[in-house]
């Protein structure tokens, strides 16, 4: 364990954001992770803020992807996988035992790196999570699942077939019926696990537009390996290397005036 | 150049070699296959369908054989399904990661492949030694024996096979796992445990030993399940000892039908399968 000087200085290179007007949604701090012996994230201190998008970038297996795990506990479906440290939703310790994880990841939803739409029809994909947590009638529903496929731009592609099966959909299209099923359970925050290197540039480019829409009304944490996509659509950059957060910040100061030389030499290729 | 030339040459006689076993074998197969076809359906008439097994000499047919197989079978499947998979969804879905699974995996291998005659002497042992006398019961109860270890196995191998991707998506929206197993995980299991199912029945159909020392036979008509009862694999192998010709004629007549059932059985396998792959 770490004293509890790590708790009051921050081992971030945070260059100072304006946090005036903003709130924080989720708190993470001093947050170590492991899988069995191997300490897979050292001492993460970050914040995601209320209907802004983070992004986490750094190269493979910094931890990014396991941080975002760690967001809506889906580790705990595993053994010897392990959090320490304290992260909080609206103030909630969720890593404490006794958190309802269901009512966790209803409330932090996820879209995954590969499409995973369920083995039956579009609508059942989406209705099938509003029914778990809502008993709405026939008509109640069918507008809930309009809007999901509305949100997530994907209605006029599918209106005329919800009963065939989600796997029949492409690509990009299963990937936006992932998304809609994600937000038809109306969770306040969503994270994204790359959620576009399986697909082509059109389809990246809805997904990047929806992110940039849903954005208004979900705090949304985003991974990705494309930093232009970063860019493109995130407020704050996080940039993780090792297990650690080396910077964090505004995205536009970390593209244009990087703090730390590791932040640099990756946003300019120089490894990664 | 000489180098290839033995490599060439060594490939020749080896691809000879394996076409020579596959031929012995498969000729074999062909000829069993053959002269059942025509012992069998020179036999088989409406009779066979229709009236109780005769005593040597005289006319008859399987019925009571064939009822005894189908009800013995259906009870088999009854008690062995629901075990099978409750036991591969713990296997594969609760305790992947614990010893218990490692231990119940390998006892079940074990099972699976332990002759039948043993399972017959146990439930001999365990029921008709209890009961002091014979049953329909004791003869399904060893069945179901044998369905047990089948569906465990393929429950669990079909449901390792979901993705984890597709468990991530579910837990993702809130979905407790008992929900997830159940509208998740079996729907894209479906078609692979059903498989299971059918080629457990199609295994059980064929059995003589366990039923042997247990439903034992019977040679007129019973739906008393208490009671002796006839079925397909023990008339066939007591007709075909015998030295009477008739008898010898419903024994093929009996095999033909059983081996047109598990073809049949296993041609809606493999057709459940070819459709898992192709959706």
């Amino acid at each position: 364990m770490n004293s509890v000087a790590s708790f009051t200085v921050p081992t971030v290179n945070h260059a100072p954001i304006n946090v005036e007007g903003l709130t924080e949604k989720i708190a993470v701090r001093d947050l170590d992770f492991f899988y069995g012996e191997h300490r897979a994230l050292k001492s993460i201190n970050v914040s995601l803020y209320q209907g802004k998008v983070t992004a986490f970038i750094g190269p493979s297996g910094c931890g990014k992807s396991t941080l975002l795990r760690v967001l809506n506990r889906m580790y705990d479906l595993y053994p010897n996988q392990r959090a320490a440290g304290s992260v909080t939703l609206d103030n909630e310790d969720i890593l404490a035992p006794s958190q309802d994880l269901n009512l966790l990841r209803a409330k932090v939803g996820m879209v995954f790196q590969k499409p995973t739409p369920f083995p039956m029809t579009i609508y059942e994909n989406i209705a099938f999570g509003i029914r778990l947590y809502e008993k709405l009638s026939k008509s109640e529903l069918d507008d809930r699942v309009k809007s999901a496929l509305e949100r997530a731009a994907l209605w006029n592609e599918v209106k005329d077939k919800l009963n065939a099966n989600g796997q029949s959909l492409s690509g990009g299209q299963q990937q936006r019926l992932c998304i809609a099923r994600t937000v038809a359970v109306r969770p306040e925050v969503i994270l994204f696990d790359e959620p576009c290197s399986a697909l082509d540039p059109i389809s990246t480019a809805k997904i990047e537009e929806l992110i940039d829409e849903l954005k208004d009304d979900y705090t949304i944490a985003i991974v990705t390996h494309n930093m232009q996509q970063a860019a493109r659509v995130s407020d704050f950059t996080a940039f993780m290397y090792l297990g650690e957060m080396v910077e964090f910040g505004d995205t536009t100061r970390i593209f244009t005036n990087p703090v730390d030389r590791r932040t640099q030499d990756y946003i300019t290729g120089r490894f990664g | 150049m000489a180098l290839y030339a033995t490599r060439r040459a060594r490939n020749k006689v080896a691809v000879f070699c394996a076409g020579a076993a596959t031929l012995f074998g498969l000729t074999w197969l062909v000829l069993i296959l053959a002269v059942l076809l025509w012992e069998g359906f020179s036999g088989l008439s409406l009779s066979v369908f229709t009236e109780m097994t005769p005593p040597p000499g005289s006319a008859g047919g399987l019925l009571n054989p064939i009822m005894g197989s189908l009800v013995m079978t259906s009870i088999a499947v009854v008690i062995g399904t629901p075990l099978g998979i409750l036991a591969g969804t713990y296997m594969a879905e609760y305790g992947r990661y614990d010893r218990l699974t490692m231990i119940v995996r390998f006892i079940n291998d074990i099972l699976l492949s332990a002759p039948s005659i043993v399972i017959g002497l146990f439930v001999y042992e365990v029921m008709v030694a209890q009961m002091g006398h014979f049953s329909g019961w004791a003869g399904a109860v060893a069945l179901a024996v044998i369905v047990v270890p089948v569906v465990v196995r393929t429950t669990e191998d079909m449901l390792i096979l979901v993705p984890d991707t597709l468990r991530e998506a579910a837990a993702s929206i809130g979905l407790p796992r008992s929900l997830m197993i159940k509208k998740v995980a079996y729907r894209a299991a479906r078609a692979g445990m059903i498989t299971g199912v059918l080629l457990a029945v199609a295994r059980i159909s064929g059995e003589t030993a366990p039923l042997l020392f247990t439903a034992l036979n019977n040679q007129f008509w019973s739906s008393d399940m208490n009671a002796p009862m006839a079925s397909l694999p023990v008339v066939i192998f007591q007709f075909a000892l015998s030295p009477y010709k008739d008898w010898q004629a419903l024994a093929w007549t009996g095999a033909l039908i059983i081996t047109l059932a598990v073809l049949a059985l296993s041609i809606i396998a493999r057709s459940l399968t070819a459709q898992r792959k192709s959706s």
